[in-house]
This record gives C-alpha cells, structure tokens and sequence, in this order.
C-alpha cells in the first residue's frame, strides 16, 4: 500500500494566543473522497488555507504523497497537484466557457507579434474537459453567467483537473445551491473520483457528504471529533455528531442510487 | 470505471431552484446567448436605423460624398473610442483622454514652434510627446491600481490638473490661449501627410485618418478577441481578484490600457495639430464624454468586462453621422446634444438589460 496521496497529521495552527485548529489528522487516497465536516467557526477555513499553501501548519506535518511539504505560497501548492476551487469559483459570468476554461493559462500560437491566443484549441479542450465530467455543452461559447450553479461548479472543477490537479479542495460546493443543483455537483465529485483523483470536500451538510464520502473528518471549534472510514461511522451518527438539520433525506436516496449507477 | 461520458441526465422542468421557468427556457438561452456573443449588435442596428433616418431627408447619405463626411467627423472620434472601449471593458474609466489630446497637441506646439516656442522638427516633438503622453498614462494606472481607487476620481484628478496646466503653461509661453507656428517646421509636409492629409477615392476625398481609425479597429479587436492579452482584458474588468487568482497580471493589465487610452490621445492630438496647424488651449476638453458614449452605445458595460471594439467604432460612426447629417439637414446643430443622449439612453437600457441575463447567477 503506497502512502496517501495527501495526509495531514496531528496540525494546528494557533493565532495568537487562538487555537484555530487543534490536532488534525486526516488523509485521502487517489480515488476517494474524504470529507470534512463542521459547522460555521469550526475551522475550515483554516483547514482549507493549510492544505492549500496559504499557511503553513504551527505544528504536525503535511505530507503529499508521503513526503512531508512546506508550501510557502498556493501556487507551490498547485504545483504539486493540490487544487482549489473555493466558493466563488474565480469564474467571470460574462465570459464564454473557454475563455473562463483559460483565464491566465491561455495556450498560444505562432511568434510574435502574430502571437494569439489559439481559439480553436481552446474551445476544443474545454469541450472534451466538461465532457468527461459528463456535460454535453452545446456551445462553449456561452457565458459562464447563463449556466446553472451546479454546471459552474463543474467548469471550475474540469479547469482544475486539466491543469494538474491531483488532490481536488473544493470549499463549501454545495452550500450556495438549491437541492437538485447541489445533487448535481455531487455527481461531478464522484466523476473526479473515478477518475483517481483525491476529493477533499468541505461542507457542513451531512447529507451531501455521507453519501459521496470514504472518510469523514468532523471539526469542532477546532479540533478534530474524529477520522473515521466509511464502515467506522453510519449516517445517524455522522447527523448527530454534526448535530445538523433531519431534511434532505431523499436526496441521499438519490444520490445512493446516483452512486450505485455511477460507481 | 463508470462510463463518465454519458451525460448527467437533464433535471425535471420546473422543479429547479432557478426560477422553475421549464422547457421554453432552451429556447430562451440561446437567443440570449447569441445576443451576448455579439455586443456590437445593438451599435450595428443604430448604426443602418441612423443612416436610413438621415438617408430619408437628404440623398447625400448614400453617395460618396456623404460617406466621406461623416467618416471624417467621426474617424478622430473612432480612434479614441477603440483604446476607450479596451480600457472599459477591463473595467476602468478614463476622463484625462480628451484633455490629453489638447496636452499632447499644444507640448507639439511649444517644441516645434519657431517663435514662441524651442523650434524643435516635428519629428522629435513626436517622440517627447508621446513619452509624455504614455508616462500621464502610465501614473494614472499606477494611481488607480496602487490606490485600488475608482478610476472615475483618479483620472478626475489628472482632467483637471491637466485643463489647468495646458491654459497656464500656453499663456506664459504664448500670451495667447493657442499655440501656432507647427507648420513652419522643417519636415511638417511629411507627417502632415501620415497624419493629417485627405485621399481621393471615387472622387471624393477622405480624411486619410478614417484610415487609421479603420486600421486601430482592426487591430484593437484582434487584441481582445484573439490574443492572450485580451483574455486578460475580459478578465480583469470582469473580476480583477479572480483574475489575480487565476494568475491574470490584472494591474499589469490596466495599466497598459490606460497607456493604450493615452497613445490615442497623443494620436488625436498630433492628428489635430498638424490638420490646424496648430491647438487651442481648451482642445478636447469636453470630449471624454464622447468616447466614453461611443463605447457605451457600441455594447460596453459601465461595470467592466464585456463590450466590443468594433461596436465603439460604430458608435463613433453613429456620431459622425449624426453631426453630418444634422449639418445635411439644415436643422440646428445643437440637436446632436439631444440625439446623443436618446442614443446612449437606449443603449444603457439595451446594456443593462442584457447584463441582468447574463448574471442571472442562481448563487
């Protein structure tokens, strides 16, 4: 068994004389989904920041496919193949797809000063990139702004993984959208991960997270009330440790048999 | 492995949490689609209704002669609006760019000027001015960028602190509030020809400026439609922070348009001092209000990232010919004031109207 693609063990981070996060240990392997859950103030925030290279853990050691890291910036955390997509997405509504596709990554051709931006390719690829992730655009020429909530979510998802991305943070994606379109962005999380990437997924909804997860880390007001594996923790207990709401039972069922088809 | 290629099946009609608006609603994104992928379609129908209207009292419209009026009053116009329309839709306004225009033209006056001023060729004062022109645009990108200020307030700033100047330093150069004498320069003939002299096509003579206007266009809408750069462009105005966060030099970005707003400034102004032979010290003041019209009218939004080149050119067109054809008409001239506002009105509401759609985001 070779080491997790990303594992963090035992870090905190204090500011101050707070104790943002206290002993945190988790870990997620190529195709899995791990899930940290909490409420608002528990710090996953924080967590986020860390694994993304904005700060550096006060204590414990992060480790990237076995090797402990230091990431002085979120673009060394790029680098390494850790990407994420935080709540607005960095999408511009007016723009087309592929311009959104390649915002700062444009691929160009031919030699200055006939140098351009190579349309064509970057149409075609961020075609081929939704596609895989199962969305059929009939135009990617469409404003960004004129899609659904959940087909956005899946542009900036598609974005990260052609770029490299390895480990997929994705902060709160649920959390903004109404139920059918959150059912969806579930869907596209377990898309990234049968295709091997590791999915970190923060929200504070147990209902999104126990049907997609292989691990689930809860965090309260900074520490951590457990790792646990998918056969360690059933669905009451993760609502109840989360003390969350007792709706959006049927999206679970949906999304279980969601799960079944697409796995 | 699961067949990730099939498609996510399409979600029930009207249950959605966007609206429940149901099937119609294919039909409706893609009309409103294709009216965003081109923002220059509201100034392409002014453009044919304005010169239809103007065709119906005088039958000059559609001859060569009333093609080469009205491309002459608005091919100055033109050139500005491109550089403004780049500079809109990343996101920025610039009020200093008509008042450069008289900058530029009287510092080309008091250089090249035998009398009163250092009697310099033209060739050099080209050179001091556009430096002097790029550096102005230079300070009011850093000004707007560093300070994270509206650039609405900033190039306020620099519009009035140049209207000053330029009254200030021509009286104390000239005793006048004109600079003359550019034509007595050595190699004048020559760059009056580049800039400033008329070409007879079918007959009739055209400003060669409408070349450049034309020309400016062209490449203006290659930059932001085919380069990386005009990607940048988009995305800046759109979201500067994202953009940053995507790797888009944003600040880098604006700075450059605001040099771009200040070159065609210097070309305005060099263009205008070589056809008069010289500039007045009030030249272009009142005139950034135009450009920014002739943006607006051809799909620029006030809020940045989104507009077209080729439409800003349109509405320079639009203005052209309306002056002309209000001239054609015989009615008084302050009419144009009162077509102009109507025209930008309509605009904004087409605008606005389209950017609500477009943002109609179900966050």
């Amino acid at each position: 068994m070779s080491a997790p693609l990303l594992e963090v063990d035992n870090v905190s981070k204090f500011f101050g004389s707070v104790i943002a996060l206290n002993d945190i240990t988790t870990s997620v392997n190529a195709g899995e989904v791990t899930c940290v859950l909490g409420d608002n103030g528990a710090g996953k925030s924080t967590f986020i920041k860390i694994l993304a290279g904005v700060h550096g853990p006060d204590r414990g050691e992060y480790r990237v496919e076995g090797e402990p890291v230091h990431f002085g910036s979120p673009r060394e955390a790029r680098e390494r193949g850790i990407a994420t997509v935080y709540q607005d997405l960095a999408l511009m509504p007016l723009m087309s797809i592929w311009r959104n596709f390649f915002v700062g990554s444009e691929p160009t051709v031919g030699v200055w000063p006939f140098k351009r931006f190579d349309t064509q390719r970057a149409k075609g690829i961020a075609h081929d990139e939704m596609a895989k992730m199962g969305i059929d655009i009939r135009d990617v020429n469409q404003p960004v702004g004129t899609m659904s909530g959940g087909e956005r979510q899946s542009v900036a998802i598609s974005r990260a993984i052609y770029f490299g991305a390895k480990v997929l943070i994705l902060d709160e994606p649920t959390s903004a959208l109404g139920v059918r379109q959150a059912g969806v962005v579930l869907k596209y999380i377990i898309q990234a991960r049968d295709r091997g990437l590791g999915v970190i997924f923060i929200t504070h909804n147990p209902h999104h997270a126990f049907p997609v997860g292989d691990r689930f880390v809860i965090l309260n007001r900074g520490r951590s009330l457990g790792n646990f594996g998918k056969d360690e923790i059933g669905r009451d207990e993760l609502i109840s440790m989360m003390a969350g709401g007792a709706e959006l039972e049927q999206l679970t069922h949906e999304l279980e048999s969601a799960r079944t088809d697409g796995g | 492995m699961a067949d990730i290629t099939a498609p996510i099946e399409p979600l029930p009609a009207g249950t959605a949490d966007d609206g429940g608006a149901g099937d119609e609603r294919i039909q409706d994104i893609g009309l409103i689609r294709r009216l965003l992928v081109r923002p220059e379609i509201g100034a392409l129908i002014g453009a044919i209704a304005v010169w239809l209207f103007f065709l119906f009292f005088d039958g000059k419209f559609i001859e060569v002669i009333g093609l080469a009026r009205f491309t002459d009053q608005a091919a100055t116009l033109g050139v500005m609006a491109v550089f403004v329309a780049l500079l809109m839709i990343g996101g920025e306004f610039d009020l200093s760019a008509g008042v450069m225009i008289g900058s530029t033209g009287l510092l080309l006056g008091y250089i090249t000027d035998p009398n009163d001023g250092a009697g310099w060729s033209i060739t050099t004062g080209l050179v001091i001015t556009l430096a002097f022109a790029l550096s102005i645009g230079f300070l009011n990108g850093m000004l707007v960028t560093r300070t994270k200020l509206p650039s609405f307030i900033i190039t306020l700033g620099t519009f009035f602190a140049l209207r000053g100047a330029n009254v200030g330093i021509t009286r104390i150069i000239t005793d006048e509030t004109r600079v003359t004498g550019v034509d007595d320069a050595p190699d004048y003939d020559f760059w009056f020809d580049v800039f400033s002299r008329q070409v007879t096509i079918a007959g009739e003579r055209f400003q060669i400026q409408v070349f450049w206007w034309i020309g400016l266009t062209i490449i203006g809408t290659w930059i932001l439609m085919r380069t990386k750069a005009g990607n940048w462009i988009f995305a800046s105005g759109g979201d500067a922070n994202a953009a940053r966060n995507m790797g888009v030099p944003a600040n880098a970005t604006k700075i450059g348009l605001f040099m771009g707003t200040a070159f065609a400034a210097w070309l305005v102004g060099i263009m205008r001092t070589l056809e008069s032979r010289g500039m007045t010290a009030s030249g272009g003041v009142g005139e950034e209000f135009e450009f920014i019209i002739a943006a607006v009218i051809g799909g620029c939004l006030l809020t940045g990232g989104y507009g077209s080149v080729i439409g800003a050119a349109l509405g320079a067109l639009i203005f052209g010919m309306t002056r002309t054809g209000i001239t054609f008409a015989g009615w008084d001239s302050e009419w144009f004031f009162s077509f102009l506002g109507g025209m930008l009105l309509f605009s904004v509401f087409l605008n606005n109207y389209v950017r609500h759609r477009a943002e109609r985001m179900g966050r």
